[in-house]
């Protein structure tokens, strides 16, 4: 019962983002989209990937967005959408209700089988995948002050 | 469990992409891009916890996180860039730039 809640709270808050006017509400409700995230995946057993995604997604992405606004302005934009409002459900429902049909069926009780803890999983199984990580947020770092402290 | 992350994941799924396709300001289309990445990892946990591998569900979360926040990041640093050269962060206007 509880994953319920924890569930229509993530949209609640995600669907809060998107609606908000202003755009410090938008990057609030998004940290609450975040924090929530992170509760149901603590439930899950998921702890280390929970505290990182509060950490990262509610804490660091949250100060960066509050940054980026406090420098391009609060306004927001009233107007039509980009793409008519017919194609944009369509667009939005189609793919959903393809992958809810491909995966609802799949969805069957945890079996159980033991979990590996995180770290064997990532510096033994993923090894590549971590060193690659490990390049990406090297490249981001730069490309960020690169592009951040270009001529004005 | 599963059935209640599949429907988040779906729920922020269609949200995020709904903004995504409708929003005009630059900053919401990156709040949107998160929000898709929250649906992202809540799939990827459920999808572990049903194939009885939660450890590599988790380890693929990790991964989804810190690729995200870089995404976020450089996009972020754009979108300030953006609005001191062109002075909006209006997508239809900037879509109309020539030159």
């Amino acid at each position: 019962m509880s994953y319920v809640w924890l569930a229509v709270g993530t949209l609640i808050c995600a669907a809060g983002a998107i609606r908000a006017r202003n755009l410090l509400y938008s990057a609030l409700w998004l940290a609450g989209t975040s924090a929530f995230v992170a509760i149901a995946l603590y439930a899950a057993g998921a702890r280390q990937a929970a505290v990182i995604e509060l950490s990262v997604g509610a804490g660091l992405v949250t100060v960066l967005l509050v940054f980026a606004i406090g420098v391009t302005g609060l306004e927001t934009m009233e107007g039509p959408p980009l793409l008519p409002v017919s194609l944009l459900w369509s667009l939005v429902l189609v793919p959903l209700v393809l992958l809810a049909v491909l995966t609802l069926p799949l969805l069957s009780p945890f079996a159980g089988a033991g979990s590996q803890p995180l770290g064997l999983v990532l510096w033994q199984q993923r090894t590549l995948d971590v060193l690659v990580l490990i390049a990406l947020i090297f490249v981001a770092a730069l490309g960020m002050l690169g592009i951040a402290g270009g001529r004005r | 469990m599963s059935a209640a992350l599949a429907v988040a994941a779906f729920g922020l799924l269609g949200i995020g992409l709904y903004a995504l396709l409708a929003e005009r300001h630059l900053m919401k289309v990156i709040i949107a891009l998160q929000i898709v990445e929250k649906g992202v990892l809540v799939a990827l946990m459920a999808a572990g916890a049903t194939a009885g591998q939660p450890g590599l569900g988790q380890s693929l979360a990790v991964t989804v996180i810190v690729t995200d926040t870089v995404v976020a990041v450089i996009a972020l640093a754009l979108g300030v860039q953006v609005r001191r050269r062109f002075g909006t962060l209006d997508l239809r206007a900037l879509s109309t730039l020539k030159g």
